[in-house]
């Protein structure tokens, strides 16, 4: 069972296994065929591989389609506010370094509305899984304009089509200081899709992952031609990178990239003709605020002892 | 010749004449940067270490480095001691030491100085080579002459060159050696808060500033002809002395909070200046959020998954935390908000006092939200609300806003040495299973109250959310359970509200005129009631500590007297004003809210200064106030 801390483990003695479906809860409301349905499937399998505790896990989540999440998980959740779901997992990572965080937002949530926390979240370099569902529109709110929204495409906010080119989140993501892990990957093609959330899932940092996302509801047909021609995919492989050995015979476009060159990962998450999937980035070294700034255990007596010393300063 | 010039020219110690008298106020004004503050705060600590009552308050001008010598950019401090205890900032000014003649005149114009005061001026100006300086320095000597003051001219900078080549570090330490020998204020404890002030400097800058505060002391003792003796009572219990903000930062210590998430935010940011030294070692992480929306919702996931955690802010702040706050109250997350009010609305006036939040901290959330909002009145107050709020937080499940001021954040005064307890703290975390089939809002009609499961207790597994919810916090659009829910969260304020105390009368329990206030305003309406009671007034007065919700039996207090009344440093609109009808006038914010919740007659007497109250001022309104009520005069 993988802990990354070794604060307080709860239960040591833990006989408990768990399976399916001991993280599943209710029947998910996405609508049929939206590719939220299948990040699902793949994060439940994470956590029956990886054993995760449900009362040691905490799935935080912004407001939108994707952000409905947390509820049909067993374990501990918070939906919160549009754009907001970082710091709400920062608050819970700071104070609770021995919970496992996971992170899920859309695009609206995580690259408008939340842009400021992205970067910065990026920046801090926590130890959680930062999972963005991008279906490049605003589902919830049926079919606005996103920031991934492709350019031309026609929108209830830009019935013309979407005047300007969309936001790339990788190469931001990537362009932001102290980036420690960034993946891609497709929700349609499940063995990538839970092989780099494991990744992710291992990484000791801020391991941030787009999946491109299907709304049928407002957006079909943007990935139809992907998902039936394989050829429109360039996989990113090495041995250091996320390859699963499933797809080796479908998706034979592939580029060797060392997910340690930065430069490298930075061109190739330019967009392209083909869509790239895989990890572009992992540093293990970078400096982890949640380690930086975790201050000792005190107890009670020793509080009092301290804050009286305090007050002794300011005694008259 | 100028008397100080007379007096230089003697060789011989001037033969001195010293006043008793039981309370004075003084002032150091300079350009920014030149060290008045800390003169003011090393003299006002000292003369609180050796019993005297103490109020100082900082003079901040509205530009960090404001041009030199224009009196705008008046920067210093007042500090008001006493025999017996100071409450607040008082009138006017009996002495003041000013670097420069131009903020001298910036005060003058405020109306901060009394009409015989004492004034100890620089007059290295009057032989400045720049003649713009010179004509300057004449005409504003001009300007001042025709009033009560005393004017002595003070060659600081000739004197501090003696030590320091740079005479505008070395003033402020020769001040306050004058001020110690005008005062007779002890050496060794002016040295030792020196010690303490520059801690964190070398032997050499503390041997330095010795130097120069002694020099300040032989200075004035050679060439002033006056001592002012103001006598002390040592005092009867420990005694503390600090700032409303660093009385916030322990109370935070002393609440157990271990977490505080905040933006920088004038006059808020001290609050974790003074975290940020301690914080670690007592457990805490103080984390400098990328905005004022990130802070909040970093305390409500840390309060989410543990410990009642808390954010500092200001006006602008808080509107920026809104929405979250609006989260904290519908998910029943525990929540601190501390505001330390400044002038409104927008950036408004960044430095300086205003009691303008109250509505946006009571209403400012779209939607139902009912929470707490309290505020504290005194420095000992800033201490113990965070105490109380991490408590009610905890409690109610709910969101506790502390609304301080600029006024209290950098005003210093004595009190008790809090008795700490273990009972303040937040507790140890329970992480124990929570029993089979207990969902985390089972609200308690008795109470409003529910579960608060925390992540890492089995079987407590929720997930939290801002959508209308039932007990299971599943998402439910059900009309029965939105009413239902949205009542239980109003209960718990109602709940609270039946534990809250009476708020207690100062003066007589019925008469003319009832003064309402609440938060830094305190001591100076009770100041101005003492004023008017000695006069024959029946006037007296009540604070309100808590906003949300109002203590009980203030309708059954009104009705004992002839008026109500708020004073409060917000605006309203005048009476007589043009346009002004007793229809459309708006009201201070208090009293809007008492005229709502009691429907009595509320009066207000409000203004927006951008200073503290003074006692004079509202004595006057006083005054007005009872003019023609059947009591009357006595
Ligand atoms: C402060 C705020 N502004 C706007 C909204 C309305 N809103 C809810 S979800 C959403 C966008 C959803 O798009 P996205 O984040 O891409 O998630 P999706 O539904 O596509 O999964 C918007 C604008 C809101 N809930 N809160
Ligand atoms: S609208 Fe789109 S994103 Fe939302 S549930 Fe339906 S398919 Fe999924
Ligand atoms: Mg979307």
């Amino acid at each position: 069972m993988t802990s990354h801390c070794a604060i307080l483990p709860i239960f040591d003695d833990d006989e408990r296994e768990f399976a399916l479906n001991d993280y599943e809860a209710g029947m998910p409301r996405w609508c049929p065929g939206c590719g939220d349905h299948s990040v699902l499937t793949a994060v439940e399998k994470l956590l029956v591989a990886e054993q995760l505790k449900p009362e040691q896990t905490v799935f935080v989540s912004g407001i939108g389609c994707s952000s409905r999440f947390p509820h049909y998980l067993k374990t501990y959740g918070f939906h919160g506010l549009h754009g907001r779901a970082l710091p709400v997992a920062t608050g819970v990572k700071l104070h609770r370094p021995e919970l496992e965080v996971f992170v899920v937002m859309g695009d609206g949530d995580c690259c408008s509305i939340g842009a400021a926390h992205w970067i910065h979240a990026t920046r801090y370099n926590m130890k959680m899984v930062a999972l963005l569902l991008d279906n490049s529109i605003y589902g919830l709110t049926k079919k606005q304009t996103s920031p991934t929204t492709p350019q031309g495409f026609k929108t209830n906010t830009q019935p013309f089509g979407t005047p300007l080119p969309p936001l790339n989140p990788l190469t931001t993501t990537l362009g932001t200081t102290n980036v420690s892990f960034v993946a891609q990957t497709a929700e349609w093609i499940p063995a990538h899709l839970y092989a780099t959330i494991r990744a992710a899932y291992r990484h000791p940092g801020f391991a941030f992952v787009r999946i491109l996302q299907r709304c049928p509801m407002y957006t079909e047909g943007l990935y139809n031609e992907t998902v039936k021609n394989p050829g429109m995919v360039e996989l990113l492989v090495h041995d250091d990178g996320v390859v699963p050995p499933e797809i080796d015979k479908i998706y034979t476009n592939r580029i060797t990239h060392d997910p340690s060159d930065l430069d490298s990962a930075r061109r190739l998450a330019e967009y392209s003709d083909r869509i790239r999937l895989g990890l572009f980035y992992r540093n293990e070294n970078r400096a982890r605020y949640d380690l930086l700034v975790r201050p000792p255990k005190v107890t009670s007596s020793e509080r009092i002892a301290l804050l009286n010393e305090e007050l002794d300063h300011y005694a008259i | 010749m100028t008397a100080a010039a007379a007096l230089l020219e003697r060789d011989v110690p001037v033969a001195t004449r010293v006043l008793t008298l039981p309370e004075h106020t003084i002032e150091i004004v300079s350009d920014s940067g030149e060290g008045a503050q800390k003169c003011g705060q090393i003299f006002g600590a000292v003369c609180a270490k050796m019993g005297n009552g103490v109020w100082t308050v900082e003079i901040i001008p509205a530009e960090i480095q404001p041009p030199p010598r224009i009196a705008e950019g008046a920067s210093g401090i007042r500090i008001r001691f006493a025999t017996g205890p100071v409450t607040n900032w008082g009138d006017q000014t009996d002495l003041v030491v000013a670097f420069n003649e131009q903020v001298l005149v910036g005060r003058h114009l405020l109306g901060a100085l009394a009409s015989d005061a004492i004034i100890l001026l620089e007059n290295s100006w009057a032989s400045n080579p720049d003649p713009d300086i010179k004509a300057a320095w004449d005409q504003a000597l001009a300007e001042l002459s025709g009033y009560g003051y005393r004017i002595i001219e003070v060659p600081m900078e000739e004197q501090c060159l003696t030590v320091d080549d740079n005479p505008r570090k070395g003033k402020n330490m020769f001040a306050l050696g004058m001020l110690a020998y005008i005062y007779d204020r002890s050496l060794e404890r002016i040295e030792e808060q020196i010690a303490y002030a520059f801690r964190r400097k070398s032997e050499a800058v503390y041997a330095k500033n010795v130097a120069l505060m002694r020099l300040g002391y032989g200075w004035a003792a050679a060439n002033l002809d006056f001592r002012i003796e103001i006598p002390t009572t040592p005092p009867q219990q420990a005694l503390v002395v600090m700032n409303g903000n660093e009385a916030l930062g322990m109370g935070a210590l002393a609440s157990g909070m271990e977490l505080c998430a905040m933006y920088p935010i004038t006059p808020a940011t001290s609050v974790s200046h003074y975290l940020a030294e301690v914080f670690r070692k007592f457990g805490g992480i103080l984390h400098q959020a990328e905005d004022e929306i990130a802070a909040a919702g970093v305390a409500i996931g840390a309060s989410y998954a543990g410990k009642v955690a808390f954010t500092i802010t200001s006006g602008p702040g808080l509107a920026l935390k809104t929405e979250f706050i609006g989260l904290a109250v519908m998910a029943e997350t525990p929540l601190v908000v501390i505001d330390v009010q400044r002038g409104g609305p927008s950036t408004g006036l960044p430095t300086k006092v205003e009691q303008s939040d109250l509505l946006a901290a009571l209403v400012g959330q779209p939607g139902d939200a009912p929470h707490v909002v309290m505020a504290p009145a005194t420095i000992e107050e800033c201490f113990h609300s965070v105490v109380t709020a991490r408590q009610i937080a905890e409690t109610f499940h709910t969101v506790v806003v502390i609304l301080s001021d600029a006024n209290l954040s950098t005003g210093v005064q004595p009190f008790p040495r809090p008795q700490l307890r273990k009972e303040w703290l937040a507790p140890e975390l329970d992480l124990s299973p929570v029993e089979e089939g207990r969902r985390p809002y089972e609200w308690d009609p008795r109470m409003g109250t529910s579960t608060r499961p925390v992540p890492g207790q089995p079987g407590g597994m929720y997930t939290l959310t801002g959508l209308s919810h039932d007990e299971a916090s599943k998402v439910a659009y059900d009309a029965g359970i939105h009413q239902h829910s949205t009542t239980m969260r109003s209960r718990k304020i109602a709940v609270l509200q039946q534990t809250l105390l009476r708020p207690a009368i100062y003066g007589d329990h019925e008469g003319d005129l009832l003064v309402v206030g609440w938060g830094s305003t305190k001591g100076a309406i009770e100041e101005a009631i003492d004023r008017a009671r000695a006069e024959g007034l029946h006037a007296s007065s009540t604070h309100l500590t808590f906003l949300s919700p109002l203590q009980p039996g203030l309708k059954e207090i009104f009705s004992r007297f002839r008026k109500v009344m708020t004073v409060e440093i917000n605006y309203s609109d005048p009476p007589g004003e043009p346009f002004i009808t007793e229809e459309n006038r708006r009201r201070g914010q208090l009293a809007m809210l008492l005229r709502a919740q009691t429907l009595c007659d509320v009066d207000c007497w409000t203004r927006v200064p951008g200073e503290p109250l003074r006692p004079g001022l509202i004595h006057a309104a006083i005054r007005d106030a009872t003019i023609g009520l059947a009591g009357g005069r006595a």
